[in-house]
């Protein structure tokens, strides 16, 4: 049990837990999820399925996050993405062809990692601030994402495109097993190699870890990179969703609510440990967040203020002054009980 | 707070203050207590008008917990400050400000985007009408600039001007509230010769005013130079005051240095391993030197010099805190690059850009700043002493979960690891806990030359020996070790060889064994090799 409450995610996840019992409370039938047109339907789903881009954009950022940065462009490649995709399908002769499709996510694909070596050089490279160099797309990302779509808000009718984001594929939402998968190959990339491990030793002390010979240039600009995968796979996601490439409004503010998921999970935005889990209860808090706005009939406007709230208590448990009086107040309580307190003089 | 301690009359040993018409400050008894360290125990200090008084000491001597006493920054818990004779209490920077006494910080504590008069003038400002009176701004920093002889526009940006320049603009700022005590916390430290003159002439005129300087630097030149008085500090306590033309330069370096000299001649030497280190050292017996440096060196860090290690030879390097041990030391590990000079790693020439080129070359490094560029102390044991070797193989090769637990198993075992738990977080352990875990990481990569930059710093006597056998031991099988001390007894101890340096120079450079002594070493270094 004490292993379980001093753990990273115990309470995010009690938060998650919470949430979930306001929306029973409100509505016995909230967890309900039963079998219609051959795949499974219910609001537990539909969570499943809504937070799938912010969860792949929260992977990325975690990383990132892990190693001291920040990277704010990820809504815009999320534009961007869809704006590719979108384009090449809608000017195709056969826009529903498995080719034609696959060739818009790939070129999608491409032009984010292009965008993402971009900031990797930023901030690695030159050594701009990351929060400065990775402003730099989100400003003008969403310009790129309009010259592409041609200021037009781009719509797709292509069925195989329409069923990554709004399929279903063994009866669960194909975004949420995509999302699945890429959260599960990342856990495995970073904890059955030592990738995590470095990650996290530069994000705790960047110098230390380069004379002990870590390349921590490259795995900085590797994380950025790889945010931008996950933002690209994200903006396929939400645009085949809504089959449409809207260069405005796809993926906007998803970069704070990503950054939102992360901290929710556990890791520091001083970087250094960092927790996948931590990200997928984070992500999943801030969805049923915004259901339970809606499902209790609160108006929409009321769901930036629980958001706020929200951003607000993480970041006071989160500050050095209230981690101290915890960590005293830990210490005091051992301390009652006899136990061994776990520091050496 | 500050004076709730103080005992009613003099402390026993202290000598009964005579007055002093003279002084203008006075600390008595000062005691500085941080959790679990007495950083100062009981410190004397009278700074006198018209006088430059140097503070010197080695790291962690006290010198700058003095200063934060005496400024306010960090009140003391015991001990008595009078000013002008009148005992005062100092609870911040400017109450200390408003009894005179005004402080320049190593690092250059101003704006450089603003101008020199808004520099000197900033939170002082003269109004008028409700405004900023900029007319009379400048007029008043041009009269300060004046009177310190500094010719400058006051109107320029602060960042138009170079480093010294700065540093005099932060002498304008400190002296422009009329400051009677002025204290410059290692104010020459980025300085070249020219523009170090250049600050001895103003602090020569503010001098001649009747202005009481407490100086802190690590140069013994210009303590020669510019100091009328000198106070040594040594962990935490006040070792002497002396007159500085009463005092000669080794008398100087040993009451810094720590052992009087009669016991350093004292120590018991190693001398069987000595001679038989002697033979297999550089006397033409061993083949090629496993690292040589020719004329290697960094502008503004270290002087070029020339050095060789040959295998399984410790070279210890001696000289005082700023003389050019460290950057010695990051030039060979690759962490600094030098704009000069060669290295050749047996008998090729290499050029380190990394400090991974330099592992790849089996070359290690373990710094001085434990916490800054050693240990990652949010990860734990087992992550730290294998984080070298798993950088060295890259990240999509993982060090196996079993080679790592025996790993951390053997070094914990070997160099006796407290708590010996590999998943304790580094930052829960002591400092020397701390140096052997950086230890275990380097020898964990097998290294043939292991640059220990004080490895015994700040730790306990018992771990302290037991890191000088390892590194003993490591040499006798047959690894080279560059070992950089402050204290001369461990240098002399573990040496095969012993490089002396001096202001960023290497001066001298002798071969150990029973006959010196650490006299010869401190006289090298007060005369700096010439004799």
């Amino acid at each position: 049990m004490r292993s379980l409450t001093r753990s990273n995610v115990f309470w995010p996840l009690i938060a998650l837990v919470a949430l979930l019992a306001v929306n029973v409370a409100a509505r016995p039938g909230f967890l309900g999820v039963r079998m219609q047109d051959g795949h499974l339907y219910g609001s537990i789903i539909d969570i499943l399925r809504n937070t799938s881009p912010i969860l792949l954009v929260a992977i990325g950022m975690t990383l990132v996050i892990a190693t001291r940065g920040i990277d704010l462009s990820v809504g815009a490649l999320v534009a961007i993405a869809g704006a590719v995709a979108c384009t090449q399908i809608a000017a195709s002769p056969s826009p529903g062809s498995a080719a034609t499709v696959l060739i818009a996510i790939g070129t999608a694909v491409l032009v984010c990692l292009v965008l993402g070596v971009w900031n990797g050089f930023l901030v690695s490279v030159v050594g701009i601030q990351p929060i400065i160099a990775t402003l730099i797309l989100m400003t003008a990302g969403r310009g790129i994402a309009m010259l592409v779509t041609g200021g037009q808000i781009t719509t797709v009718n292509s069925p195989l495109y329409k069923s990554i984001g709004a399929g279903y594929l063994l009866t669960l939402p194909v975004s949420a097993i995509i999302a699945g998968v890429v959260l599960a190959a990342t856990a495995l990339l970073t904890r059955r190699t030592a990738l995590g491990t470095l990650v996290e030793s530069v994000g705790i002390n960047p110098e230390a870890s380069r004379l002990a010979g870590v390349r921590a240039r490259s795995i900085i600009w590797t994380v950025y990179v790889f945010s931008a995968l996950c933002a690209a796979i994200a903006g396929i996601l939400i645009s085949s969703n809504v089959t449409a490439a809207d260069a405005n409004n796809n993926g906007l503010w998803i970069e704070l609510d990503a950054i939102l998921a992360v901290v929710i999970g556990g890791t520091s935005l001083m970087g250094g440990k960092f927790s996948l889990t931590g990200t997928l209860i984070g992500a999943f808090i801030i969805e049923t967040l915004r259901i339970t706005v809606i499902s209790l009939g609160i108006a929409p406007e009321v769901n930036l203020v629980f958001k706020a709230v929200v951003v607000i208590l993480v970041c006071l448990l989160q500050s050095p002054v209230v981690q101290r009086r915890f960590r005293a107040r830990r210490r005091a309580v051992a301390q009652e009980h006899g136990e061994a307190v776990e520091v050496v003089a | 707070m500050a004076t709730r301690t103080t005992p009613p009359g003099p402390g026993p040993g202290i000598p009964a203050p005579v007055h002093d018409a003279q002084a203008i400050v006075r600390m008595t008894g000062i005691v500085v207590e941080f959790p679990g360290v007495r950083a100062l125990q009981g410190v004397d200090l009278v700074l006198r008008a018209g006088e430059v008084h140097a503070l010197l000491g080695e790291n962690g001597a006290g010198k700058s917990t003095l200063i934060r006493a005496l400024t306010g920054v960090r009140p003391p818990d015991a001990g008595q400050i009078e000013v002008d004779g009148r005992p005062v209490a100092i609870h911040g920077p400017a109450q200390a400000q408003a009894l005179g006494i005004s402080t320049v910080y190593q690092e250059v504590n101003l704006c450089p985007n603003l101008s020199v008069a808004e520099n000197i003038m900033l939170g002082r400002e003269p109004r008028r009408a409700g405004g900023i009176d900029w007319r009379r701004m400048r007029r008043q920093a041009a009269e300060v600039l004046g009177r310190l002889n500094v010719d400058i526009d006051p109107a320029s940006p602060l960042s138009a001007h170079s480093i010294a320049v700065q540093q005099l603009v932060a002498i304008a700022r400190a002296m422009q509230v009329d400051a009677r005590v002025l204290i410059l916390d290692e104010p020459t430290s980025s300085l070249d010769a020219d523009e170090v003159a250049e600050l001895f002439r103003v602090m020569r005129g503010l001098r001649e005013d009747g202005v009481a300087i407490l100086f802190v630097t690590h140069f013994l030149e210009q303590v020669d130079e510019i100091a009328d008085r000198i106070t040594v500090l040594r962990n935490g306590a006040r070792v002497g005051e002396r007159r500085t033309s009463e005092m000669t330069r080794l008398e100087l370096v040993s009451m810094m240095i720590g052992r009087e000299l009669a016991v350093l001649e004292d120590i018991a030497q190693d001398a069987e391993s000595r001679e038989e280190a002697a033979a297999r050292s550089g006397d033409g017996s061993a083949p090629t030197p496993f690292v040589r440096a020719i004329g290697l060196g960094r502008r503004g860090s270290i002087e070029p010099f020339d050095l060789d290690v040959y295998p399984g030879e410790v070279v210890g390097l001696a000289g005082l805190l700023g003389s050019g041990r460290s950057e010695l030391a990051r030039l060979l590990f690759g962490a600094d690059h030098a704009d000069s000079g060669t290295l050749e790693v047996d008998g090729a020439p290499v050029r380190l850009r990394t400090p991974r080129a330099a592992i790849g070359e089996r070359i290690a490094f373990s710094s001085e700043n434990r916490k800054a560029e050693g240990l990652v102390e949010d990860l734990t044991v087992r992550e730290n002493i294998v984080l070298g070797l798993q950088a060295a193989r890259g990240w999509a090769r993982r060090v196996p979960q079993r080679k790592q637990d025996e790993l951390t198993a053997h070094y914990i075992e070997a160099l006796g690891i407290r708590p010996a738990n590999p998943e304790a977080l580094v930052r829960n352990l002591s400092g020397g806990n701390q140096q052997k875990v950086l230890l275990a990481r380097w020898l964990a990569t097998a290294p043939r030359l292991l640059i220990l930059d004080e490895p015994t710093r700040g730790i306990d006597v018992g771990a302290k020996a037991e890191i000088q056998k390892l590194v003993h031991d490591l040499a006798l099988e047959g690894m080279s070790v560059v070992f950089i001390s402050a204290e001369l007894d461990e240098v002399l101890r573990l040496s095969n060889r012993i490089a002396v340096l001096r202001d960023r120079r290497k001066v001298a450079e002798i071969v150990n064994g029973p006959d010196v002594t650490a006299r010869d070493v401190l006289e090298l270094i007060a005369s700096g090799g010439q004799e």
